[in-house]
């Protein structure tokens, strides 16, 4: 399948053909494509999972692409590292900046190519008054000689942009950069950009946002399940169009929430506060109900979770569990009184990827396994063997590593550990992410099955289409305060959009 | 056997999972810990046929009586590594407690209580290490090396030059005692009970479990409800306690109180450790291993005195296993990692993780 | 939307600026105790500095570890750490020895430059599989320190090098001054303000900083994390060579433990000076001071009434402080510019 471009007939700066990447047995790519041009903002969209993070770890040399064609400028490129990229004029802004902490904001922009005077000496003046011409450039007010440790994602962004303009970089790749801004920071972010873009330069916006999108961007491609889809001009689609290509069927059809039986409350939280993080947090979850709690990325969700959890501390609020108070920032007692989190950082945060499915799978229920307070491998590979089966994780052996396992079979182990606990509150943080269709499908029915036997669920997810298949209640989230409570028939994209990009009182005017 | 289906609710077939992805003999041989095991037999053998007088009695009578304190410690230091941090401090916390017992003792307290004083200052000392690294978070590797200089200063400036040497006759012969006829020494059999204590702890209960976890990834275990600070602390003061047994042992045995007794003793455990198979990354080793890379050293250290060695040459070798056993298990761990990733050449995560 | 970057450029206030930073350094601030310890012991015995040789002692004897503690100073700031270099020492000094004895007339800068070679190789080894084999410092260097002191030992045999075999100009280095400044301290002057240049100076000396600070970032960003970190341990193996040489014409007499613990000394200075134990801030001028430091109160408690016995519980002392003050300071700087962030 090739594209089709109604994008501006000149050649492109950066060309994408059919590029295909797979990693062992996980395919992240089939058939990706993309063109990027000169003087153009191009947005790039997809679920997570379409293969987004792939092209662009591609496009900046981390990753070597098994097939497909690759062109800059007309010329085909093989990057074998991000130096190699960095040379030939692209830089990639992550969501996550990687500056060095202990150095100034001038060094990290000049680092490993300061310019010199005699000797080999750093002209240090000059480098300062470079890097204050390049913040006047984009417009921007930034203390050269701070450190920056401590600095907003907001001006670490902008330090990366400015080093990619001192690099003058013909290709400027912005990886889902919205995250953590707040919407000042947007605007200012904006405006930088549509000043690259006059200046000749071909950028690549990658978000879930779609305002953003449609404010920003000039042509927008959409990506599903590492295949291209389809490429056009901002002004000739909507919102609606770009959803349904980005999930590919109904919306209404595609997950199969059981009706469930909804009891008491199980967890109640109330007016949980951590300065900076989250504001005010009251809901509640009863036994058989799914409540999402929805958003852009960076709302302040997940730390909501893991301060439900314990793992992180809050200020003031309370937690309460079956009607038992839980104690600040101690996960044993929240575990202990039957809760369970699947964090959202399946790699870091819910395996030891090292260690095998037996042990993963055993990790939260040792204590039980135990026989006069020793445990024995036979104890634990029974469970492991029970659990697996049950959620049909597909492994040769038990003591596999987890981390040689596809993302959707870590999931699954990540469920058979805290499932095992029998727990009365799941709280599940991005149940699907990097996951494939068919394992998608399983964990949604798992979750469905959950609420149908009488667990509360409260699933977080940045993914529309399973929010609103999923969810009893919707609750949506923007910089740490709840701005709605949707109930299932009154939930839309629409209304959950409104919700996550304005706030309470906006919502409800 | 049928089971159900968490996902589809029918009961299907249960999916067959093997226990282990290889068979036994691969799992127990192809191993770290195998590997020094049979270094060990291996030296033993050849010492056994090369050396004069190696394979006497006496021999092992006094190999293991010099190789005691550095089992001793081995023990808490493995788990110590195995979480990824390191405890530089615990020969100077033998020293210290080598000084505790000789001024009590000297000061009128019987041998048993001056003992328990000097363990309860050795709990004491681990515990500033697992205060400093787990409340107050800093590095393992920075405190320990000034608690080496605390500990070994407060050692040397409490007895200053002099030393203590009037020790009750009884435990000095008890700690030089043999087991009935043989040649095995009594004390040996303080070592075998601790270890059997801690290879219980590491390798067959939860904490011991929660130990490997966090050494090889600690916010993991953290989301699990491990407690990482209450671990590594409670690790610290073990290693603390074993050290001034170990320093007490080491006192009575050669009878003397000096505050630089056993200076430079972490050295010999850190690389007995390592040598075990322990990684120095965290996360991977086995006691039995240990016991056997201490064997070794003290093996080689034993066969090459009596070989006329000097102690110098031993310790270019002691140090050279230990620069080579490191850097082989990197070179291993690259060979799986390269195995294991076929594609992408650089480490990339299985998934997109979009 | 332009608006100009502050803070203001005039140099009045520049100067201003330089001024506050510096008496915000860590380096004042250990500075200051060092005067403060040199006033304390001089009231109690004006010889501590009033005399010839006080004066002379209290710049000479903290001059070797000063080297070793710049050269590890070096090391630690690319998050690695160096814990061979007193067996390196040990090694060096005996070379100086054997070569004056065993080459007569030898002229003595091929000494100095042996010495510094022999260093740089012992470096390169300890570089080579901490920067290829991708193991960490800690450990390698652990094996090292061992590996060298027993070819050191193995080599010395129950010889000794005695002060009487020297040549007497040799020796006379180690003792004579030049304006009331020991010839060794001026030596270990020159290549702290050569080090200090270079890191603060030159691209290679920054990027070590870079590579400590986030050693990832320092690959994405392209730098040539191995090459440096390598030069890294030939230098710091290099200082320790050169401060064995020094040693053998300060004391005459070496045997084979010269040397033996001043690792401690050296990673101490350098904690003590704010070299930070994870890498990427700190200088060579702290890691100076602070082995001055150390060794200043060293010598000063004796004066004091302290017996010298305490002298190591003093180095823990103070490198607990050290790291349980950069710590606290870290985090109350981290709290503050997230609140500042937030406002």
């Amino acid at each position: 399948m090739s594209i089709t471009p109604t994008a501006p007939a000149s050649a492109p700066t950066l060309e994408l053909r059919e590029i295909a990447k797979a990693f062992g047995a996980v395919i992240a790519l089939s058939n990706g494509s993309l063109q990027l041009h000169a003087n153009s903002i191009h947005a790039l969209v997809g679920e997570n999972g379409a293969g987004k993070s792939t092209i662009v770890k591609i496009i900046a040399g981390l990753y070597q692409r098994d097939s497909g064609d690759f062109t800059l400028e007309g010329e085909t490129v093989n990057f074998m590292s991000t130096a190699e990229s960095k040379a030939a004029g692209i830089a990639v802004i992550y969501q996550e900046p990687t500056l060095f902490p202990d150095l100034s904001v001038v060094e990290n922009i000049f680092m490993g190519r300061q310019p010199t005077k005699s000797l080999g000496r750093i002209d240090r003046k000059l480098m300062r008054s470079e890097a204050v011409a390049l913040f006047d450039r984009l417009g921007v007010k930034m203390d050269p000689d701070r450190q920056t440790l401590g600095l907003s994602i907001a001006d670490q962004q902008l330090i990366e942009i400015a080093k990619a303009i001192s690099l003058d970089a013909k290709v400027l790749v912005m990886d889902e950069p919205t995250a953590a801004l707040s919407g000042v920071e947007v605007e200012r972010l904006f405006a930088v950009a549509r000043s690259l873009r006059d200046e000749g330069r071909a950028i690549l916006f990658i978000s879930h946002r779609f305002d953003e999108v449609f404010d920003l961007c000039d042509t927008v491609t959409v990506m599903r399940d590492g295949e291209y889809i389809a490429t056009s001009q901002i002004a000739d689609t909507n919102v609606d169009e770009i959803v349904r290509r980005m999930v590919g069927r109904d919306v209404t059809t595609l997950f199969p929430k059981e009706e469930a039986e909804i009891g008491d409350d199980v967890l109640v939280v109330e007016g949980l506060t951590e300065a900076g993080v989250f504001h005010d947090v009251n809901f509640t979850v009863k036994s058989g109900e799914i409540v999402a709690l929805a958003g852009l990325v960076g709302a302040g969700r997940s730390e909501i979770a893991r301060a439900i959890f314990g793992v992180d501390p809050y200020s003031s609020g309370s937690v309460t569990l079956n009607g038992k108070k839980l104690p600040k920032k101690n996960p044993t007692a929240a575990m202990n009184s039957g809760l369970a989190l699947v964090p959202e950082d399946r790699r870091k945060q819910g395996l030891v990827l090292e260690t095998s499915v037996a042990r993963n799978s055993t990790m939260a229920i040792r204590k039980s396994l135990t026989r006069f307070g020793l445990l024995f491998s036979p104890a634990e590979n029974a469970s492991s063997r029970e659990w697996s089966s049950r959620l049909e994780v597909k492994t040769a052996a038990l003591d596999t590593e987890a981390g040689t396992l596809s993302g959707g079979n870590q999931q699954k182990v990540v469920l058979a550990k805290w499932l095992a606990r029998n727990p009365s509150v799941l709280i599940i943080d991005e149940p699907t992410r990097g996951i494939d269709v068919g394992t998608k499908a399983e964990v949604h029915r798992l979750l469905s099955q959950l609420a149908g036997k009488g667990m509360a669920v409260l699933m977080i997810s940045s993914e529309l289409p399973e929010v609103l298949g999923m969810a009893d209640r919707v609750l949506v989230v923007r910089e740490g305060r709840i701005t709605a409570d949707i109930a299932r028939a009154d939930a839309t994209a629409e209304s959950v959009m409104l919700a996550a990009t304005h706030t309470a009182q906006e919502v409800v005017r | 056997m049928t089971t159900e289906s968490v996902i589809t609710g029918n009961k299907t077939t249960a999916r067959t999972y093997k226990d282990y992805g290889r068979p036994l003999w691969r799992r127990l041989l192809v191993s770290r810990e195998a590997a020094v095991i049979g270094a060990l037999i291996l030296v033993l053998i050849v010492s056994n046929s090369t050396v004069r007088n190696f394979g006497t009695p006496i021999t092992f009578y006094y190999l293991l009586l010099d190789v005691l304190p550095i089992l001793l410690i081995a023990l808490p230091m493995t788990l110590i590594i195995i979480t990824g941090e390191i405890d530089l401090s615990v020969a100077s916390t033998m020293g210290l407690s080598s000084v505790v017992l000789g001024i009590l003792h000297q000061g009128g307290l019987p041998i048993e209580q001056a003992a328990l004083v000097a363990l309860v200052v050795g709990a004491v000392a681990g515990a500033i290490n697992g205060f400093l690294i787990t409340v107050v978070g800093l590095p393992s590797l920075a405190v320990t090396i000034g608690t080496l200089a605390l500990y070994r200063g407060l050692a040397v400036g409490i007895l200053g030059t002099t030393a203590v040497t009037d020790f009750t006759k009884s435990w000095k012969d008890f700690v030089k005692s043999k087991i009935g006829d043989s040649s095995i020494p009594t004390v040996i059999l303080i070592f075998i009970v601790l270890a059997i204590i801690f290879i219980i702890l590491l390798h067959f209960t939860p904490f011991g479990r929660g130990v490997f976890a966090l050494g090889l990834n600690d916010e993991a275990a953290k989301f699990s409800g491990i407690n990482v600070e209450r671990t590594k602390f409670i690790l610290f003061v073990l290693s603390g306690v074993i050290s001034a047994l170990a320093g007490i042992y080491y006192t009575l045995r050669f009878g003397t109180a000096r505050g630089d007794n056993a200076t430079g003793l972490e050295l010999s455990v850190i690389a007995a450790v390592l040598l075990g198979g322990v990684s120095i990354f965290g996360g991977r080793g086995a006691l039995p291993g240990v016991i056997a890379g201490v064997l070794l050293i003290g093996t080689l250290g034993s066969a090459l005195r009596l070989a006329s060695v000097t102690s110098d040459v031993i310790n270019i070798i002691t140090g050279t296993l230990l620069v080579l056993s490191v850097v082989s298990t990197s070179f291993l761990a690259w060979l799986h990692k390269k195995r294991t990733k076929p594609g992408g050449k650089k480490t990339g995560s299985p998934a997109a993780k979009s | 939307m332009t608006t100009t970057t502050q803070p203001s450029t005039t140099t009045g206030s520049r100067l201003l600026q330089g001024l506050g930073s510096f008496a915000r350094a860590r380096e004042t601030a250990i500075l200051l105790a060092l005067v403060i310890v040199i006033a304390i012991a001089t009231i109690k015995n004006p010889n501590f500095v009033f005399s010839n040789d006080g004066f002379r002692n209290l710049l000479l004897t903290p001059s070797i570890i000063m080297l070793m503690a710049v050269g590890q100073a070096v090391v630690i700031i690319t998050r690695n750490v160096d814990l061979s270099v007193g067996s390196t020492l040990g090694l060096t000094a005996y070379l100086t020895g054997r070569l004056f004895i065993d080459v007569p007339g030898i002229p003595i800068i091929v000494v100095f430059i042996a010495g510094i070679a022999l260093g740089a190789f012992l470096g390169l080894i300890n570089g080579a599989l901490i920067a290829f084999a991708k193991v960490p410092a800690l450990v390698i260097t652990l094996g090292t320190l061992y590996a060298y002191r027993g070819i050191n030992v193995l080599w010395t045999g129950s010889d000794r090098i005695n002060a009487s075999d020297m040549p007497k100009p040799f020796l006379a280095l180690g003792t004579q001054t030049i304006l009331y400044i020991p010839i060794l301290t001026i030596i270990a002057v020159i290549v702290l303000i050569v080090a200090g240049w270079y890191l603060r100076n030159i691209r290679g000396g920054r990027e070590l900083y870079a590579i400590g600070s986030d050693p990832a970032a320092a690959n994405l960003y392209g730098l040539k994390v191995t090459q440096r970190v390598l030069v890294a341990f030939v230098v710091c193996g290099a200082l320790a060579g050169l401060a064995g040489v020094l040693y053998t014409a300060r004391y005459g007499t070496v045997n084979s433990q010269a040397g033996a613990g001043y690792e401690l000394d050296a990673v101490g200075a350098a904690v003590i000076g704010g070299v930070a134990i994870f890498g990427g801030s700190g200088t060579v001028w702290g890691a100076a001071i602070g082995a001055y430091l150390l060794l200043t109160i060293n010598r000063a408690l004796p004066i004091l009434g302290v017996q010298d016995f305490w002298q190591r519980a003093v180095v823990g002392i103070l490198i607990i402080g050290a790291i349980v003050l950069d710590r606290v300071l870290a985090v109350r700087t981290a709290r503050k510019l997230v609140e500042a962030r937030d406002k």
